[in-house]
């Protein structure tokens, strides 16, 4: 951690312009708003699940949730203003995560099936 | 680290470059870009590691329904959704420091960095509190675990609003395998959470003495996107434990 | 053999660089805490060579006893332990880092132009990681070793068994985090790092291929850490998710288990085919034909490599209609590796091909993983998969792949490139014949197995029936053979240190930036950073240089 205890020492205030060169900085009323649609959607969602709606409660719950994990990756996590790198790495992580589960289910679900 | 420091006494050029970029960097970009970078790839790592038990419960739900919807029945909502408050508004104070930092502003940075702190303690506190219910009706698997609530919903006042009818001995001892998952999943995300608090601890230490208003906010930023993580393994969480299986 | 594209310098002036990376600092602390991403390669050199011979003394035991058809050389349960260990010393203690690790560390930045890996410090703390899950391995082995086979199969792992499966879990556990950080720091590496003018497409394909490899272990080792995390948890508190009489499923432990180790055969053959990529080229002076396409079939090696996992459960029990398209995904991998051998076979066509050492080692990788990828057909067909399966023609197949594909290339890519790492030429002539010796070696021992596998003899057990003897001590003798031929390039290698000869900045008149710097390299590798401005093997930019070189050494 040495880099640490020198830039300390080396405190320049007028080094800006070696960083953000092409940072998008996002305003607090962003995050104020992405704040209010996750706390509206968190009510929404334990609300939903208070009805049985069948089928439907996981479903909602789901949604809710993917849009709710979107908007924090989007905003807070600051990818809608990143490169289109980590926008692909976010791609990538969802991609292998779903085969995980989407390959191992074609099991699951196909065992009660029997044989030919 | 003995080469760094070697290196950091070597007249380095003519110091056109800031003191805190590593020497094996062209440049400030370069290293901001790397590190960023880097650390989203730990997070699909993450993603990863969760995602086997995201598989496990997604098989185990659909073998042993009715346990899930008992098991579920003894979460509180309410002790759930006020931790997905108190974590959003973790998140919201973690951002908000991250902004801070690049505004260079010293004084807001600490305290959304104390906020994030109190948060992350109150969620970890309210988890014990949860916690400690499930050790004492041996909701815990493989400590002692009582399949008590399941077989005799009557007995058990905490879930007589859901009118549940009584599992057969074979499904109600499935609820353990919820359980399971419960604790599995709940503790490795707060474990997560501690390992995170304990970072917070030493940045407030560090933001105090002016570490991250310099203009170099690598480590406030990694640590922020390690924070929303976090948060968002808690958003797939909440209802696939407390919420979606509610109705049997 | 007359021709040889080797050009020393004149050994009676030549010196090694006084300053480089090895004679920069001095004593035990500058290498334990370097940065230095050519010096943590070494360390991982000396450590992988160690666990390779531990693992190469089980495997001697596990031929000895195998010698004769009774079990008489140990007991039944010592031999479980046995090849337990060499499997797990062999698969994550060399095979995964074994490439990677040393070279690929070693050179990647190297090879892009750069001063460093992108995390110098992750990538020593990737070494520590590995040196305390390799501890925890040889604490397993004095205190009891673990007999569950190194696939740790539920519920032999979690309920039949009383051996040591915490401390190897835990070491794999620790291990697999290094295997991660070195893959991060690579993917990190790759895309942030290369030197002006460096882009894609002129990126060596041994590059190309850790990418793809650094993709898995990113992506892949997560899901064995979880998964081995829930058979301790199982073991120590039985939390009952791989129980069947708590209604788990032991099945679900090998979906998440194969999820990483299928991938992991990628992880260490995909490095090892970058090796080849460079050898041939050098070799047959000649770009590799079809440079993009060898470098997308690294690509889709790894991606197809994530949906094929359930081939290693065929016979378990999984479901009839996802074998099927199981089976079929699996048959695609070998697509993108047929890809490959054929654009290296075209590669040789009309090149003017020389036959030092690692070229021999490349040609014995080109024949053995052809057989070891086309009996790997057989397994992925369902049907024959379920007579095959669990013999002996499974411990050929993976072994013509990994140790006549893989080590046939670590060792090339050693040979390659010791010069490089070291300053001096190995000895040419023996280490010609230890690579025919090792070539023969390994023919003799696997290939009966191959024949061993489809007579029906299965794997892991100490004991067999007496008609099997004959092949059996074919591949015994075919193993001490083998097994000369592993300890004669350590012995020369290790003579080379002091006495070989000097090789100047570039011996084998190869193309890669690597190449034209001084060998060993400086600490910060270059001088000034470089700028590429040609292809990856562009021999005739490589003659220009070597004119342009010429005309001011004539003029001064």
């Amino acid at each position: 951690m040495s880099e640490h205890q020198e830039q300390h020492e080396h405190h320049e205030p007028d080094n800006r312009d070696v960083h953000d060169t092409d940072f998008h900085v996002v305003s607090p009323v962003t995050y104020i708003i992405v704040f209010s649609v996750l706390l509206v959607l968190t009510g929404v969602t334990v609300l939903a699940s208070l009805f049985d709606l069948n089928a439907w409660n996981p479903i909602i719950a789901l949604f809710i949730a993917c849009v709710k994990a979107t908007t924090v990756v989007l905003f807070f996590m600051h990818v809608k203003y990143s490169s289109r790198l980590t926008k692909l790495t976010v791609g990538a992580g969802l991609f292998t995560f779903l085969i995980l589960i989407g390959m191992t289910m074609s099991d699951y679900f196909t065992r009660a099936w029997g044989r030919w | 680290m003995s080469d760094s420091t070697a290196i950091a006494q070597t007249p380095h050029g003519t110091h056109e470059h800031p003191p805190y970029q590593r020497h094996h960097f062209e440049s400030m970009d370069q290293q901001v870009d790397a590190t960023g970078f880097a650390m989203w790839l730990f997070l699909l790592t993450e993603i990863m590691f969760f995602g086997g038990l995201f598989t496990a419960y997604l098989i185990y739900r659909n073998w042993y329904f009715p346990a899930f919807v008992a098991g579920s029945h003894q979460l509180n909502i309410f002790w759930g959704s006020l931790n997905t408050l108190v974590l959003i508004s973790s998140s919201f104070t973690m951002a908000m420091g991250v902004w801070c930092a690049e505004m260079r502003k010293q004084g807001a940075l600490v305290l959304c960095l104390v906020l994030t702190f109190i948060l992350g303690i109150g969620f970890l506190g309210i988890k014990t509190i949860e916690y400690k219910e499930k050790f004492e009706k041996h909701h815990v698997p493989g400590l002692h675990f009582s399949v008590k609530s399941f077989v005799d919903p009557a007995s058990d006042p905490d879930i007589a609003q859901y009118h549940d009818k009584p599992l057969r001995l074979d499904m109600a001892r499935h609820t353990e395998l919820y359980f399971f998952l419960y604790f599995a999943m709940t503790g490795m995300h707060a474990l997560h959470m501690i390992i995170g608090i304990g970072i917070l601890g030493f940045m407030i230490f560090r933001a105090r003495a002016g570490a991250y208003t310099t203009g170099h906010i690598t480590f406030v930023e990694n640590f922020g996107l390690y924070w929303h993580f976090v948060d968002i393994i808690w958003i797939f969480l909440f209802p696939l434990l407390y919420l979606i299986s509610r109705h049997g | 053999m007359s021709s040889t594209i080797v050009s020393l310098p004149d050994q009676s002036t030549a010196r090694i660089p006084k300053t480089n990376f090895i004679t920069k600092e001095n004593g035990l602390l500058s290498w334990l805490l370097t940065s230095d991403h050519k010096r943590i390669a070494i360390l991982y050199l000396i450590s992988i060579t160690f666990f390779f011979f531990i693992g190469g003394a089980m495997a001697g035991l596990i031929r000895l006893e195998l010698l004769t058809p009774q079990s008489d050389l140990m007991a039944t349960d010592t031999y479980n332990k046995v090849f337990t260990m060499h499997g797990v010393i062999m698969i994550f203690l060399f095979l995964v880092p074994s490439v990677p690790a040393t070279l690929g560390n070693f050179l990647i930045p190297l090879m892009l132009g750069a001063k460093d890996l992108a995390l110098p410090k992750v990538n020593l703390l990737s070494w520590y990681l590995y040196v305390v899950g390799g501890i925890m391995v040889l604490y397993t082995m004095v205190s009891g070793g673990v007999d569950t086979g190194w696939t740790f199969t539920t519920p032999l792992s979690t309920h039949y068994l009383n051996t040591n499966v915490i401390s190897t879990g835990l070491a794999i556990f620790v291990a697999g985090f290094s295997s991660i950080f070195t893959g991060l720091n690579f993917i990190v590496t790759i895309h942030k790092m290369r030197a002006p003018g460096m882009t894609w497409f002129r990126m060596p394909l041994f590059v190309w291929a850790h990418y793809a490899a650094s993709i898995l272990m990113v992506l892949g080792t997560p899901v064995l850490a979880i998964a081995i995390v829930l058979v301790l948890l199982e073991r120590t508190v039985g939390i009952g998710v791989f129980d069947p009489t708590k209604g788990g499923d032991p099945l679900l432990f090998q979906h998440l288990f194969w999820f990483y180790s299928h991938p992991a055969v990628y992880i260490m053959i995909l490095p090892g085919m970058g090796v080849i990529s460079e050898v041939i080229s050098t070799f047959s002076r000649k770009r590799v034909f079809g440079y993009t396409a060898v470098a997308f079939s690294s690509v889709a090696i790894a991606v197809f490599g994530f949906f094929v996992w359930e081939h290693h459960m065929f016979i378990m029990g999984v479901s009839n209609y996802s074998m099927l398209v199981f089976s079929l995904l699996t048959m695609l991998v070998a697509v993108p590796s047929a890809i490959k051998i054929f654009n290296w076979t075209f590669t040789l066509y009309k090149g003017s091909i020389t036959f030092e050492t690692p070229m021999l080692y490349a040609f014995g990788f080109m024949g053995l993983f052809t057989i070891g990828g086309l009996t790997g057909v057989f397994l992925a067909s369902s049907g024959t998969d379920i007579h095959l399966t669990e013999t002996y023609f499974i411990v050929a197949h993976f072994h013509f792949v990994m140790v006549g594909g893989m080590l046939m290339a670590f060792l090339s890519g050693i040979h390659f490139w010791w010069p490089k790492i070291t300053g001096r030429m190995y000895p040419e002539k023996i280490s010609q014949l230890a690579a025919l010796i090792t070539f023969i070696g390994f023919n003799f021992t696997f290939f009966p197995q191959f024949i061993l596998g489809t007579l029906g003899m299965p794997r892991r057990y100490a004991a067999y029936p007496p008609e099997f003897q004959i092949l059996n001590v074919f591949s015994t003798a075919g193993a001490t053979i083998l097994g000369v031929g592993y300890l004669l390039p350590i012995l020369y290698l290790t003579w080379s240190l002091k006495y070989g000869e000097i090789a100047g900045n570039n011996p084998w008149q190869a193309t890669g930036l690597e190449w034209q710097i001084q060998s060993p390299p400086l600490t910060e590798n270059f001088i000034e950073i470089p700028i590429m401005d040609h292809d990856a093997y562009d021999y005739e930019w490589l003659e220009r240089q070597n004119q342009k070189e010429k005309e001011v050494t004539s003029v001064g």
